[in-house]
């Protein structure tokens, strides 16, 4: 395998809407400041891929306006996935494995609050069985809660103690939503939106976007002080139906994690893009963490969740660790479908 | 400084999906008050039927009748609906695995009180008036013993 790098990553300051701003002025600033950390001038990237989802903005192949972010002409080699932008990020990965180019640039945007992103996601179930049911998003995660409870592997108050502490961790980070000093014993006094979810198990609708530029062998050592190394890097899907899976375990991180290679060493950080609170125990689980690895020191996706960028910002976030000289070895998760459907584990390193 | 401007956008997909040998039969099932699981090479049944197994890829049509009847597996009480919500009452969507099959579908359970709902709970179909070959023939599932 070629050696890979994240040598540049961007995010917007996260909110609840962004009203005066449209998907390619919310991505500009974002993608010049990626670059230019990554070291590497437009002109000279290889391939650009991004990840969104044209059921947010409510227009088919929406992804093509955005494209005016990057410019693409005269014409460059890109390409898109209706997925997180942790998906592009693979792409990305093994179009860089062919060896003709030596750069990426990934992006990722969602507007999450153009329309009521609950009943949105919904649009995306199974037509047939699920969802002409009207299951919301919350709903179906408050299923995955309950089962999790019933077996005896995470209590509320645990999952309250998450939420304080992603909160909590989230205040130094300048591009989070939703921070602050929260007790646990407060929230658990709060009334339940969907049992056993209170508001506080359940990430921020957000909108927002994120950047991230790779750089291959020789170029990322030219270009990065340290890059983030990718020395590992996996995904895995299972079965869309609920009932048709332990949702009280997640085999496909747990697979993704053992092929990416989480066990091979120390993890000084763990990125989890886990939306509700008891997803972080799941994860945890499936990925083998011990207790003493730093779980999402951004604050996660319980701090700002735009929806398509939050498993890219957890890989981002993840690797500005090793790039900042914070850690040596991390490891970033993403998530897509309901409760936990398809995983993607990347584990990284610096090596300077 | 100024609202922002904005305007309305409505999407819509008036599309007309074919249902297909599987779930066109477990359709056609329901117009019958029967419902009907795939059963696979390893011989569990999977409700509602679905065209592969996801454990092995191999293609399903051996279609049985299970029971109108079963447990819920996991629930959550909806106790403000939503306005999309097919009850405009308090409610539980829950999975229920019916009797005879291995796998829980999704669906919601009738109960008015939250109390009466727990894992483990026997529960039964309450079927649509009008039965017009779709998953809102089963209206919702309510407890088995009134």
């Amino acid at each position: 395998m070629r050696d890979v790098a994240v040598v540049g990553f961007a995010q917007t300051a996260y909110a609840r809407s962004e009203l005066e701003l449209n998907e390619t002025e919310m991505l500009m600033p974002v993608i010049h400041q990626a670059l230019e950390r990554g070291g590497i001038p437009q002109k000279e990237i290889g391939f650009t891929v991004s990840g969104s989802c044209d059921y947010l903005a409510g227009q088919p192949f929406a992804f093509v306006m955005a494209l005016d972010a990057v410019g693409a002409w005269p014409p460059i080699r890109e390409s898109h996935v209706e997925m997180d932008g942790a998906w592009a990020l693979y792409e990305a990965w093994v179009r860089l494995q062919c060896g003709d180019i030596d750069s990426a640039l990934v992006y990722a945007f969602g507007k999450s609050s153009l329309g009521d992103i609950r009943d949105v996601l919904t649009l995306q179930l199974d037509p047939y069985y699920t969802q002409p049911l009207w299951p919301d998003s919350v709903s179906m995660a408050a299923l995955q809660a309950r089962a999790t409870l019933d077996a005896g592997k995470a209590t509320e108050r645990e999952m309250a103690e998450i939420a304080a502490r992603s909160r909590r961790d989230a205040r130094a980070n300048a591009a989070a939503q939703v921070t602050g000093d929260f007790n646990a014993d407060a929230l658990l006094a709060e009334r339940y939106i969907s049992s056993p979810l209170r508001k506080h198990d359940c990430p921020p609708i957000s909108d927002g976007a994120a950047a991230i530029v790779l750089a291959a062998g020789d170029l990322a050592q030219r270009v990065s002080k340290r890059p983030a190394w990718i020395t590992g890097i996996d995904h895995r899907v299972e079965a869309h139906g609920l009932g048709m899976r332990d949702l009280t375990a997640s085999a496909s991180t747990r697979i993704a994690g053992e092929r990416a290679g989480v066990g091979e060493g120390k993890v000084d950080v763990a990125e989890l893009h886990a939306p509700f609170t008891h997803q972080e125990i799941i994860l945890r689980e499936a990925l083998g963490l011990d207790d003493d690895v730093r779980v999402n020191p951004s604050g996660g996706a319980l701090a700002a969740n735009a929806v398509m960028v939050a498993g890219l910002t957890r890989i981002g976030e993840a690797a500005q660790r090793i790039i900042d000289g914070d850690a040596n070895r991390v490891v970033a998760h993403a998530t897509s479908g309901p409760c936990l459907q398809q995983n993607l584990v990347c584990v990284m390193e610096g090596r300077s | 400084m100024p609202d922002s401007l904005t305007a309305p956008h409505v999407l819509e997909y008036p599309y007309t999906r074919s249902t297909g040998e599987v779930i066109g039969r477990f359709f056609t099932g329901l117009k019958e008050r029967r419902i009907l699981g795939a059963r696979t090479t390893e011989g569990h049944v999977l409700v509602p039927p679905q065209e592969y197994d996801p454990e092995t890829g191999a293609e399903l049509s051996d279609l049985i009748e299970v029971g109108e009847t079963g447990v819920v597996t996991t629930w959550t009480w909806i106790a403000e609906p939503r306005p999309k919500h097919l009850l405009q009452k308090p409610f539980a969507f829950a999975l229920v695995k019916l009797d005879g099959a291995d796998t829980a579908m999704l669906h919601m359970v009738d109960t008015g009180d939250p109390s009466v709902m727990h894992t483990g709970m026997r529960v039964r179909v309450r079927w649509a008036s009008d039965l017009i070959g779709d998953i809102t023939d089963i209206a919702c599932f309510e407890p088995e013993v009134a």
